[in-house]
């Protein structure tokens, strides 16, 4: 178990690396002046300067790069180009929203998809055929296109749910769930499709495993194997797709925060990259591969937890 | 290849998927000659008009066509994703061959690479590239592909190490074909269904994340019609008309469904053209149901502790049923030990498991009776049914550590069952667990309780299958060949054990095995399977004495503990048939140096040879003559 920790944060140091790195060569790769280039004819001289120095373009790259990972390993990413304000501050401001979101949207992806899968196990006929449909146009149904519906008809034609916004849970829990709501299932949709189809493949196979037989010739009733022995077994497999499931909910967040006009780092990323605040989108970067990081170890204690042969070896 | 193009014809949905796609890709492609308007043409007259007959998907804000802007927004949104397409493949599937053919560190190096570059998120990346290339949306979808290669190249990889160890791979390599040509002519067209269902879930995902990118106006300017450009000028105006939504939304969602249920059809038919040859396999050896000896033994000892009449189990097929029980009858009496003995494939295990009513699916009971202590069984509803499992019969099954559950540890399983019978407190039935792992002669049982099925040796994980059985107190025990995967000296110890079991609680066990020696050893009566059927049926003994078929003579002369000595170990010839394929006459007659004329002509039925003996064979009388003269 520690080695299988100590492997993955073995690993995600390359992962760190790998994302800081490209998207300081991806900075190299702007021609010419990319200070000038960046803050464009309109730009004043004063904010050229700034962010020459900004992006240490006087320095050559392996230098620029070592710089910024001392900084960054004290916890600095340092300035946006406009505004000035420490990047870190600006995300950490912003991650409550879309830790919401993403948290949120795994909860009730995992509930519901593991809910259906569970069902389609058991009635393998027409449900399963159903739960395939659904499934398939769950994944295809873009989240910006249904997050628009679910506005279209939660919130202006029946005004159930503010259709934008954030209200931050130390004010008012309830206006924060509630302003969650449509957001949240935006995103969710398609993690259900995803976790619903693995929960069934997975309780389909865990079902025909003989102890299953063993257990249910000894007396243990059908729903005690359903609920209780098979679904710790499918769980196995069920854990990596959630992990997925939960780095495909940040990519969803980055669009359905533009479209609920929500304060999170996913909005923060699209106004920076249309700004070109260079160092701000390296940072969401950063911020975006340390939660993946941290999701893969859950993943791995998940693992550990469901089965105790990870934890012995 | 050729082969999966004629299976995708017959599906309806991949027919469908591929001519909507088509469709989309030549309109999009013509747009310039088939778009009613110039797509940047407003008309402020007409803002927002809805459908109409000029404009067939209504205006936009500016009064713009809406089926011209989506004609043309479509020929950005498919050149992204062939951009996408393409560099996905030509990363993932050179890579993903490359590491699945070469093994080694060429194989763990691409894997390692490709585990991070999963693992990142792929959307900053874009912005990043977004940010410093603006509106470049080529970059995007570059940047898009290279990280989603690595899905595919796992795929590929996998696939390749799969078809590596094919024998006219190795044949070619052996033959000294380059390995770049080994790969290209027998490694790729293996791996091109697999390569086919990627590309197209990719696509799919290729465009909802055009489509997102071009939603959040990071990539063409607001005059250019795309998409997701629509989508979100829509999202302006969801007040005033709603429908302007519908046109693009849907064409978005019909697009990526078309690719999705494409790789679906294309991943189906690829499995259905592997399942398919085996299919007909088993097409061409069903063959016309024999009509099964009749044989009535009705009134016998009612004090029976199971008695099953005529069971019948049959496997349900695409166009006809086929019977892989037949017919069987026995008695289980209180205490006694009865052997169920035969080749594989003969329906020992189906017919035990059909009196646990735990046929696996596909199999189902078609007829017959069991009664169980005078009550009949089948008549019991499902839940009354599952009263009975484990206090009135209990199974041991074959395969000890996967008779286990290997994620709950040995007592909790115990005390699981345990309560299931008893209503006793969690501690109370947790000692009654180690007592019970005591009883099966386990050493240190509060400890095995606390561990899990993997740290068990095949033996211990045995006794706690028993330990498991015995939870209920079950009156008869199926042990269903218990000690088949056990090694030799754990087998007799396991034996022994189930020996004294039986001395301490007086259950009977209905054993099925076939070994002659656990037979000799455990069992009062005897009856033997062949082909579905009971063929034989004796006391253990005098079927040792003198064994009235020639299936069982065959069996007991081809043990080799119970031969005699100096004698030559005589192997059957010829193999049990499959259900399907049995013979009209005797099933046994094909295998058997005895068949005459008499024994093909039609079925069989079991005759009662001596008192108390049965046997399904008709020259018993002559053969037996035969033997004593």
């Amino acid at each position: 178990m520690l080695r299988l920790i100590g492997r993955r944060l073995v690993l995600s140091v390359p992962l760190l690396l790998v994302v800081s790195l490209s998207t300081f060569l991806l900075v190299a790769l702007i021609p010419g002046d990319a200070a000038r280039t960046i803050v464009g004819s309109s730009g004043t001289q004063e904010q050229y300067e700034l962010l020459r120095d900004a992006l240490g373009l006087d320095e050559s790259l392996p230098t620029r790069y070592w710089e910024w990972l001392e900084h960054a390993v004290q916890g600095d990413l340092g300035r946006s180009v406009f505004g000035q304000e420490s990047v870190v501050s600006m995300l950490n401001s912003r991650l409550s929203v879309t830790l919401s979101l993403v948290i949120g949207s795994t909860v009730v992806a995992t509930l519901l998809g593991v809910l259906l899968g569970i069902a389609g196990a058991l009635r393998p006929g027409s449900l399963g055929r159903a739960l395939d449909a659904v499934a398939l146009l769950g994944l295809a149904i873009p989240n910006f296109f249904l997050g628009l519906l679910l506005v279209a008809w939660f919130a202006v034609a029946i005004p159930l749910f503010p259709a934008t916004g954030y209200v931050e849970p130390t004010q008012s829990i309830p206006e924060w769930l509630r302003g969650l709501v449509l957001p949240v299932v935006a995103i969710a949709v398609p993690g259900v499709a995803v976790i619903a189809k693995q929960t069934r493949d997975a309780m389909t196979d865990a079902l025909a495993r003989p102890f299953v037989r063993t257990l249910r010739a000894c007396g243990v009733r059908r729903r005690s194997i359903v609920l209780k022995h098979a679904l710790r077994s499918a769980a196995i497999p069920l854990v990596t797709v959630v992990g997925l499931v939960f780095v495909g909910s940040l990519s969803g967040a980055v669009v359905i925060e533009s479209v609920f006009a929500m304060p999170g780092l996913g909005s923060l990323a699209v106004e920076s990259t249309s700004e070109r605040d260079l160092p701000l989108i390296q940072g969401v970067a950063v911020y975006f591969t340390v939660l993946v990081v941290i999701v893969n170890l859950v993943v791995d204690l998940l693992y550990g937890w469901i089965d105790p042969r990870v934890r012995g070896s | 290849m050729r082969s999966l193009w004629r299976a995708l014809g017959g599906r309806p949905v991949a027919v469908g998927a591929i001519a909507f796609l088509l469709a989309l890709a030549i309109a999009c492609v013509a747009a310039p000659l088939v778009a009613p308007f110039d797509p940047r043409a407003q008309d402020l007259s007409k803002v927002l008009t809805g459908p109409t007959l000029d404009h067939l998907l209504g205006t936009d804000t500016l009064g713009r066509d809406v089926l011209s802007r989506l004609l043309y927004g479509g020929r950005r949104s498919l050149l992204s994703m062939v951009e996408a397409l393409g560099v996905v493949l030509a990363l993932g599937v050179p890579l993903g061959l490359a590491a699945g053919y070469a093994g080694g560190w060429t194989d763990r190096l691409v894997s390692r690479l490709a585990e991070i570059v999963l693992s990142i998120p792929a959307i900053v990346l874009v912005l990043v590239v977004l940010a410093v290339v603006p509106h470049n949306e080529d970059a995007a979808m570059a940047t898009f592909g290279l990280l989603g290669a690595p899905a595919v190249l796992r795929v590929v990889r996998g696939a390749t190490l799969a078809v590596r160890e094919e024998l006219y791979v190795v044949a070619a390599r052996v033959s000294g074909l380059s390995h770049p040509r080994i790969v290209i002519r027998h490694v790729l067209p293996m791996v091109t269904g697999p390569i086919i269902v990627q590309a197209s879930v990719f696509c799919a995902y290729a465009l909802l994340f055009e489509t997102g990118i071009a939603y959040l106006g990071l990539t063409a300017d607001p005059s250019t019609p795309t998409w997701g450009g629509m989508v979100a000028e829509a999202s302006t105006v969801l007040q005033q008309q709603a429908w302007l939504l519908a046109p693009s939304g849907a064409l978005i969602a019909l697009t990526i469904l078309a690719c999705g249920l494409l790789g679906d059809a294309v991943g189906d038919a690829a499995g259905a053209y592997r399942r398919g040859s085996a299919r007909d396999r088993t097409r061409a050896g069903r063959r016309s149901e024999n009509s099964p000896a009749a044989h009535d033994d009705g009134n016998e000892a009612s004090a029976a502790l199971l008695q099953v009449r005529d069971l019948s189990v049959a496997r349900s097929g695409e166009d006809a049923d086929t019977r892989v029980v037949d017919r069987v009858s026995f008695d289980i009496q209180p205490g006694e030990s009865v052997g169920l003995v035969g080749e594989s494939g003969c329906g020992k295990t189906v017919t035990a498991l059909a009196l646990l009513r735990l046929l696996p699916t596909g199999l189902r009971v078609t007829d017959g009776r069991v009664v169980w202590d005078g009550a009949n069984l089948m008549a019991l509803p499902d839940d009354a049914f599952d009263e009975l499992r484990g206090s009135a019969f209990a199974l041991v099954s074959q395969e000890p550590q996967s008779s286990l559950d290997p994620t709950f540890s040995i007592g909790s399983q115990l005390v699981e069952v345990i309560r299931r019978h008893e209503r006793i407190s969690r501690a109370a039935a947790r000692r009654r667990a180690i007592e019970l792992l005591g009883l099966v002669e386990l050493p240190r049982p509060d400890q095995v309780a606390r561990s899990h099925a993997f740290e068990l040796s095949g033996g211990m994980a045995q006794r706690v299958a028993i330990a498991l059985a015995l939870a209920g107190r079950p009156r008869l025990l199926i042990a269903d060949e218990p000690t088949t995967a056990l090694d030799v000296t754990i087998q007799s110890e396991i034996l022994g054990l189930l020996r004294r079991l039986r001395g301490k609680t007086g259950m009977a066990v209905l054993m099925i095995t076939h070994n002659w020696g656990v037979v000799a050893d455990f069992c009062d009566r005897t009856v033997v399977m062949y082909a579905g059927q009971i063929v034989e049926q004796a006391e253990t003994q005098a079927m040792f004495d003198l064994p009235l078929h020639p299936y069982t003579s065959g069996l007991l002369a081809s043990h080799p503990s119970l031969s005699e000595p100096g004698r030559d170990l005589v192997a059957m010839p010829g193999r049990v048939p499959a259900p399907g394929t049995w013979p009209t006459g005797c099933r046994f007659a094909p295998r058997c140096r005895f068949a005459r004329e008499a024994c093909v002509g039609g079925p069989v039925a079991l005759g009662t040879p001596e008192p108390d003996r049965l046997s399904r064979c008709v020259r018993v009388e002559e053969l037996v003559a035969e033997v004593s003269a």
